[in-house]
């Protein structure tokens, strides 16, 4: 064993240092999956809930103020997941995703618009040309309680109808039976059939309860092959919380300097206004940094909050409030 | 930025405009006189002492250097209102007073912030969110034994010292004025407080809240001034109880001066306080309590966690991690809502850190500084860390009380706890593991007062807070804390 003395980093890594070639362990079995995951530290909940609600107290103001505002728009994934969504409401959605306010061409569009598979084709066809991509949620979403076959089907489905990105659920199930190996392999068998399109692996954190269970799921999809790890999928009482959105965020970053690969995160459910997805932004600059505050490595997956960031976005142009009818429902 | 195949993610990078409370709120006056027998004397009579915003270095206001008569005045007062009225009144009345003087606490609380923050430099955001909030609390909580001090285990009838002589630190000035009055008052003693030479404007503010809330006259006196001031309240014969906190030099000259009288006497001093890592700790929040545990208050902190011991095997690591969270800091105008680190309290400390400092340097250990921008003017040091510290170098041994934290390895639990223990101080330490029955072993067997266990800095008005060894004696808060009060 080594006896040097110990040294300090120089002062140009000292930011989050991600190597610049990848190299993701391959994982061939469930003992290696678990020795990595064995490998990781654990969260002690008290000092997380604390370090999120520190972050909380950052008071951004003014010009930070309008900054985050308009990168919190361009980070949004406009979402429909209801069992009454029709062709009708998607376009709707569709035409507010490219152009959120139709007075002020400076508003950027949203990232995506979120749909189930079967109204893909619909939404794909209504954003033709623009820059907002169309995310479907498959996999049984959002249960995931189907066989892998079904599963597969859906994503198949989902990409044949032009889905630029997927959003599949984890078997919860399976991961809280401590079944590892069988959340890993699906994950990677839906990585395989999106190939170059984007996954987004959702861990339904408030099923998994502890902090220490997203971290070790945060690290199961990511070594699986996910573009993005993502909290919910809306549809239990426990969404994203800050403490979540850290442990998560500390995931992405921790599994970038150990392998080079950039995970992004995003944060869904329960996000209504600008002030939470501030916060949000304040815990990615402050845990995984400026590479994470782009779209492309951080959404937020909600409906509501597009039109309070809107109106913040007003107020801080105007200096007063417009009325809450002065945007659209949707 | 590209480096030798690295690729950097920037912590910070998202530039916050500066977020200034308004310091207007504190409603200072140029100039104050003691607070004695329920009313302000006029400045005028007195000389006068100036105190400074370290931040700035310019003038808050002056205030009065208390004289010997003068605290003969107060020690009188004190004792007049202990004997006629303070002392006689019921548990039930004095609690009444005490919970009055909680709720306006709160109902000043942005103000007194404000105030902290002008006079000692520290983070608007800690005065904000701590010491102001914990003094309130403070007195929420002695209000509530005042009526049941028969039922705190020191007897069915337990009686008040009488007149208490308190003398407390620049650091926390309102809150430890708090520690000192709560549970006196709820005791049934009267005092006379001695607030610090460099920030004695919260003491102040809290005189006017006494006033306020009817504070019997002279049921607390508050005496500023300079070291005189206190030597002269120490001395004094009609005092039955001295209660300090700061300084080990100085809590030893007063030991000397105390013994041979009746007078009581609690201390609470200096620490050296050892943040111990093992491996299995839970990283993230561990890199958190380590700067919580040496940043928190710029490390003027008499329990700080200034010496970092951690187990070899993870040392590499946690230092990599902890320079990068130290480089995150935001050090800047203690005003300012998203400042993490303020100024140094007064000039006089400054050197005594820049002083440790350079013999840290000349000792052969690394010492890595952050790299941010210190304002021109006022006190400032920048966060710093030691590497390569030994146990025998002076700055793993002497209190620097200031934002500079010493990292020392260990490769077993038993070496580490003989590590911790060989210091002069006892105050605190704190212990980071996943492995609670380990942390239950170690913690038997350091020899401090508090021992956090995964947490650092925490305080509570239910928990007892006091040293062992040169950290002095006599505990404050909880149960524990009204035995200094009371004669048992």
């Amino acid at each position: 064993m080594s006896t040097a003395p110990l040294r300090l980093v120089p002062a140009q890594e000292r930011g989050v240092r991600i190597p610049s070639n990848e190299s993701v362990p391959s994982i061939d079995s469930e003992a290696q999956l678990r020795s990595v995951l064995a490998s990781l530290s654990g969260v002690d909940a008290v000092g997380l809930e604390g370090r999120a609600a520190k972050l909380a107290t950052r008071s951004i103001k003014r010009s930070t103020k309008a900054a985050a505002i308009d990168l919190a728009i361009s980070m949004v994934d406009l979402t429909t997941l209801e069992g009454a969504d029709t062709p009708g409401r998607v376009s709707s959605l569709c035409a507010k995703a490219m152009r959120p306010d139709p007075l002020d061409l400076g508003v950027p569009s949203v990232a995506a618009v979120c749909v189930y598979p079967d109204l893909v084709a619909h939404a794909s066809s209504e954003l033709d040309g623009s820059s907002v991509a169309v995310a479907a949620v498959a996999t049984a979403f959002p249960s995931g309680r189907a066989s892998l076959q079904m599963k597969l089907l859906d994503v198949h489905e989902a990409l044949a109808a032009g889905a630029d990105e997927i959003d599949m659920v984890i078997d919860r199930g399976a991961f809280l039976s401590g079944r590892i190996g069988q959340v890993f392999d699906e994950i990677v068998a839906v990585k395989e059939a999106c190939g170059e399109k984007h996954l987004k692996v959702i861990l339904e954190t408030g099923e998994l309860v502890t902090y220490d269970h997203v971290r070790r799921a945060s690290w199961i999809a990511m070594l699986a092959g996910a573009d993005f790890i993502k909290t919910s999928t809306g549809k239990v009482s426990v969404s994203a919380t800050p403490p979540t959105a850290l442990v998560m965020l500390e995931a992405v970053r921790d599994f970038a300097e150990t392998t080079g690969r950039l995970v992004g995160v995003k944060l869904a459910g329960g996000i209504r206004n600008s002030k939470d997805a501030i916060r949000y932004l304040v815990i990615v600059n402050e845990t995984a940094g400026s590479i994470w505050l782009r779209p492309s490595l951080f959404r937020f997956g909600a409906s509501s909050l597009l039109n309070d960031l809107l109106m913040q976005r007003l107020k801080q142009q105007r200096g007063a409030y417009v009325r809450a009818d002065e945007f659209s429902g949707d | 930025m590209t480096d030798q195949g690295l690729v950097s993610s920037q912590l910070g990078s998202l530039h916050y405009e500066p977020a200034l409370e308004s310091s207007s709120l504190a409603r200072l006056k140029p100039s104050y006189g003691l607070f004695i027998d329920g009313s302000f004397s006029d400045p005028g009579q007195h000389e006068n002492l100036v105190t400074l915003n370290p931040a700035t270095g310019e003038t808050l206001a002056t205030v009065a250097q208390g004289s010997v008569d003068d605290v003969d005045r107060a020690v009188k007062a004190a004792r007049r209102a202990y004997e006629n009225v303070w002392g006689k009144m019921s548990g039930a009345q004095r609690s009444k007073y005490l919970f009055r003087i909680a709720r306006i606490i709160q109902e000043r609380a942005r103000e007194l912030a404000v105030v902290e923050t002008l006079d000692n430099g520290k983070p608007i955001r800690e005065s904000r969110d701590i010491d102001i909030p914990l003094a309130a609390a403070y007195f929420f909580y002695y209000a509530g034994w005042a009526d049941k001090l028969e039922h705190a285990g020191f007897g069915p009838d337990p009686q008040p010292v009488g007149v208490a002589g308190q003398i407390i630190p620049w650091n926390f000035p309102l809150l430890m004025a708090a520690w000192k009055l709560a549970p006196a008052l709820a005791a049934g003693n009267t005092c006379v407080l001695k607030p610090a030479e460099t920030t004695p404007l919260s003491a102040l503010i809290l005189a006017e809240i006494l006033q306020q809330a009817g504070l019997p006259e002279g049921v607390v006196n508050i005496v500023t001034g300079d070291g005189s001031t206190g030597s002269a309240l120490v001395e004094h014969p009609g005092v039955d109880k001295i209660a300090f906190t700061g300084s080990t030099d100085v809590g030893r000259l007063i030991q000397q001066r105390v013994a041979s009288t009746p007078k009581r006497l609690t201390l609470e001093l200096g620490g050296k306080g050892a943040n111990i890592v093992f491996e299995d700790a839970p990283i993230d929040e561990m890199i958190e309590g380590i700067i919580d545990g040496i940043f928190f208050n710029q490390g003027h902190v008499c329990c700080a966690g200034s010496r970092l011991l951690v187990q070899e095997s993870v040392a590499e690591e946690v230092l990599r991690r902890l320079v990068r969270r130290v480089e995150q800091l935001r050090v800047g105008d203690p005003l300012d809502k998203n400042t993490d680190v303020g100024a140094i309290n007064s000039a006089e400390q400054l050197s005594r850190i820049e002083e440790l400092v350079a013999v840290g340097e000349g000792e052969g250990a690394t010492r890595y500084s952050s790299s941010c921008a210190l304002p021109s003017k006022g006190f400032w040091f920048a966060p710093t860390v030691f590497s390569n510290v030994a146990q025998s170098h002076r700055i793993a041994r002497d209190e620097i009380f200031g934002p500079v934290l010493s990292v020392l390895t260990f490769r077993t639990p038993e070496e580490v706890v003989a590590k911790a223990n060989n210091t002069k101080y006892g105050l605190a330490c704190g212990v980071w593991s996943e492995k609670g029955s380990r942390t239950l072993w170690v913690a038997e067997r350091l020899r401090a007062g508090v021992i956090w266990a995964n947490t650092y800095n925490r305080f509570d008005p239910t928990s007892p807070f006091g040293g062992m060894r040169e950290s002095g004696f006599g505990r404050e808060g909880g149960r524990h804390g009204l035995e200094a009060y009371l004669n048992v």
